[in-house]
């Protein structure tokens, strides 16, 4: 029985660095912080934190296949977009809203990962003109930044609980419970695993590739969207905005690789990258109360970026055949 | 007793070349059926058809009476054929028992229930004879011989009516080996059909009931174990090739040579894979590397090419010690080694990339200054190079990719003699290209050895070997067990060598 907790230690062992690190982080942060450990702060964090917190974990489904998507951040303004237009009016008209938000975000997922799947083209750059598409379709809907959203609902999601607790951080539970924990423990997440790690000794196996892909792209999808949505409610608009789209879809990689998955495949976990995420957004904050100039914070994401990927290096010093190395 | 699975004139091209012709093979229930034959006569098409990896062109497959097709490995599965390759089907990153239910996970509420595939995975472990692997840890913490025993755990949780196995015991240490031939034995006598594909004769004599021998994709015979001698298994296994004409043989010098070898390698080792090879050759000589597909032969050249890290013993050329820490170091002027690599099309060419830019890429030094490309040098040499040994392309800017085999195998041999090197080393460079083209390599390697190199030919080609080389060193388990040269050098000595029996099993 101990053996058992040294193995699932170290399967989870990346996930729970980038845990520990966070903490650090962030309790360096509200130690620093002048009004501290308050309600407002605490919401403010963690409206800020989950929103690249859920997309990151869209970006890690692929990932974990040995793909990636690049259209994630471009399915988050599309949805954004998109909520601004149909999440509005009555309580059951705004419920009708977010279901077709959701929906049309797994619609763009799947179009993503039946184009990979059936199309035979490399994710890479499959999802980097869908992204392009999927841009263009949220500048059509929002020429111009505007919109409204339903704001009971909206301020009941990015408000704080009784007891002080961020709502937003329920909602991200809420995600890995009813997403992320249901995919890993079915046969098709382990499916994805396998692809990732071994794809010609999956096949041989008798996994069924195509649809493992296509439902791994799909909530990819899903989950972008899911973040999205949440962003309406934060900033009560719709945007389409490249420079948005970009800057989530680059860090969620960042913070996927962060929180312990491997670019190659096969290996990691979305709760690592929810944290790999609120490390990447802590670090612009904790800036801004050592009063350092914001220009700094690319750099120091930068930095944490690469010694977080050095240590994912450190097998290579082990290979004693050099051809293995190109593998 | 009625056999369980048939397969019925069954073929099978890949290109040009019939992997499979018109074979015929059938294993009952309760017996364990050993599959023979040398590199290439069809045994992994075979046992790859039963699994549904590939599909035959023609004829047959039936399975307990009625005709099935299998399209998919999953259609093999689900109909109860288990195969164990060689080339190991686990996901390195997963866990054991992951591994073990990955296509059929135990579940509840649609989730993978955990527990349940715990218990599935230690039963099977269990029924493998490897109890003490613990389900939960990652195959890639697992040595070679484990991994494999996991192989055959996965293998038996599909409860299979069929068992394959392709050399499953080439990777297992001594202890495991007899584990699996206690398994295999159980097996048997629970009522499974166990196909065995081994190229280690004393565990076909330990474990098979009946023996088939392929030949060149052809079913040559099907015998009871026992009912023939290891001699006349070994002679249905040669049959005879087709002649190639090789270029003549210089004679044997004299014994005593003043000259230090060109090559001369002393106690070699690489972790658990090369074992204290020793080997001199002299220049003007070509010496061939023997034996079964996999013996340690690619790795003995890539240890000699720089490539593996940990590499012990001593290199020397003309006496002095040198080292190539990597390939950029092994083709330079003071060692000069060449290595002809088995995979053009990966490891040989940059395939899209012209005739012309592969040719002179291993020697982009020789016909550069200052780090700038003299396009004028590039163009002479290469064509010089295209002239030599006749490559027939119609225009070297071309890509690679459009050239025949042969000649794309000309292209990499030509990358190499563009450095002017004193120690070639070629792997399989005949594989997979047409007659022509083989003569042509032959006479060139015999050009090359004349005018001074030391050449090192592995080849899966028993003729290829006896017609080209002046001395052959068989490899076995990552050793030379035996040196054949002259008189001695024979098909016969060479396919009983590789299975390392000694001369006195034989007669």
């Amino acid at each position: 029985m101990r053996e058992d907790w040294r193995f699932r230690l170290r399967e989870q062992r990346a996930c729970w660095t980038a845990a520990a690190l966070f903490v650090l982080i962030f309790a360096l942060y509200i130690a620093k912080h002048q009004t501290g450990w308050t309600v407002p702060v605490l919401t403010t964090a963690a409206n800020k934190g989950v929103l690249l917190a859920i997309v990151a974990m869209a970006q890690t489904l692929p990932v974990l296949t040995s793909g990636i998507d690049l259209s994630v951040g471009m399915v988050f303004v599309l949805a954004n977009c998109l909520a601004s237009h149909l999440v509005v009016g009555t309580p059951l008209q705004a419920a009708a809203g977010v279901l077709v938000v959701l929906a049309a975000g797994a619609l763009c997922g799947w179009i993503n990962g039946a184009i990979i799947v059936y199309g035979r083209l490399q994710p890479i750059i499959t999802t980097l003109a869908t992204g392009a598409v999927y841009f263009g379709l949220a500048l059509g809907l929002r020429p111009v930044p505007g919109g409204d959203v339903h704001a009971g609902l909206a301020d009941a999601l990015t408000g704080a609980l009784p007891g002080g607790i961020p709502a937003m951080l329920v909602v991200l539970l809420a995600v890995v419970l009813l997403v992320w924990v249901p995919f890993r423990r079915s046969a098709v997440g382990r499916a994805a695993l396998a692809i990732g790690s071994a794809e010609a000794a999956a096949y041989m196996s008798g996994v069924n590739i195509g649809r493992t892909r296509l439902v791994t792209y799909t909530l990819a999808g899903l989950l972008a969207s899911i973040g999205g949505l949440l962003l309406t409610f934060v900033t009560y608009s719709g945007e389409a905005s490249a420079a948005i789209g970009g800057v989530y879809t680059l860090n969620s990689i960042a913070a996927v690789v962060i929180g312990g998955t491997s670019l190659a495949g096969g290996a990691g976990s979305a709760i690592g990258s929810v944290f790999g995420a609120l490390v990447l957004r802590t670090i612009g904050d904790l800036l801004f109360v050592f009063d350092l100039e914001p220009l700094w914070q690319p750099l120091f994401q930068g930095v944490i970026l690469l010694a977080a990927v050095s240590l994912g290096a450190l097998r290579l010093l082990k290979v004693d055949n050099r051809l293995d190395l190109f593998k | 007793m009625d056999p369980v699975l048939e397969l019925v004139d069954v073929s099978k091209r890949y290109g040009g070349v019939r992997a499979l012709d018109r074979a015929q093979f059938a294993c009952a229930p309760g017996r364990i059926h050993a599959l023979l034959g040398e590199n290439g006569a069809g045994k992994s098409t075979l046992i790859k058809i039963m699994a549904g990896v590939v599909q035959p062109d023609e004829g047959r497959i039936v399975l307990e009476g009625s005709d099935r097709r299998f399209v998919h490995p999953q259609h093999a599965v689900a109909a109860g054929i288990a195969c164990i390759f060689q080339e190991l089907s686990l996901m390195p990153h997963l866990s054991v028992a992951d591994n073990i239910c990955i296509t059929n996970p135990p579940t509840r509420l649609g989730l993978i229930d955990r527990r349940a595939q715990r218990r599935v995975a230690e039963a099977a472990l269990a029924r493998a004879g490897a109890e003490d692997i613990h389900p939960l840890a990652p195959v890639d913490s697992l040595s070679l011989s484990r991994r494999q025993m996991v192989e055959i755990a996965k293998a038996l949780s599909r409860q299979p009516k069929i068992l394959i196995l392709d050399e499953a015991t080439s990777a297992l240490t001594a202890a495991d080996v007899q584990r699996v031939y206690g398994l295999l034995k159980r097996l048997r006598d629970e009522g499974l059909a166990i196909v065995y594909i081994s190229h280690r004769m004393n565990e076909i004599a330990e474990l098979a009931d009946e023996c088939s021998v392929f030949r060149n994709g052809r079913h040559v015979a099907t015998f009871e174990a026992g009912s023939q001698s290891d001699a006349q298994t070994v002679e249905m296994m040669i049959g005879r090739d087709i002649a190639h004409a090789f270029p003549p043989k210089p004679p044997p010098r004299a014994a005593a040579e003043t000259a230090p070898p060109a090559l001369d390698v002393r106690g070699l080792s690489w972790g658990g894979r090369l074992h204290d090879i020793r080997l001199a050759v002299r220049a003007g000589e070509i010496v061939g590397l023997g034996g079964l597909d996999g013996q340690g032969q690619r790795e003995f050249f890539l240890a000699l090419f720089g490539v593996l890290r940990g590499v012990t013993g001593e290199v020397r050329q003309g006496g002095d010690p040198v080292s190539a820490g990597s390939p950029r170091q092994a083709k330079r002027r003071g060692i000069g080694i060449a290595l002809v690599p088995e995979d053009r099309k990966t490891d040989g060419l940059m395939l899209p990339m012209s005739v012309r830019d592969n040719l002179s890429f291993a020697a982009l030094d020789r016909l550069s200054r200052a780090g700038v490309v003299i396009a004028s040098a590039e163009v002479e040499a290469t064509a010089a190079m295209v002239r030599r040994l006749s490559i027939k392309a119609p225009e070297l800017g071309d890509p690679v990719a459009t050239l025949s085999g042969g000649n794309q195998q000309k292209v990499v041999i030509a990358k190499w003699l563009m450095n002017a090197p004193r120690i070639v080393l070629l792997s399989d460079p005949t594989r997979g290209i047409d007659v022509g083209t083989k003569q042509e390599i032959y006479v060139l390697l015999r050009r090359l050895a004349e005018e001074g190199a030391a050449v090192l030919l592995y080849s899966t080609d028993y003729a290829e070997l006896i017609g080209c080389c002046d001395r052959v060193a068989v490899f076995f388990d990552g050793r030379i067990v035996r040196w054949l040269a002259g008189a001695e050098l024979t098909e016969h000595a060479l396919v009983a060598s590789a299975l390392n029996l000694t001369a006195e099993t034989l007669h």
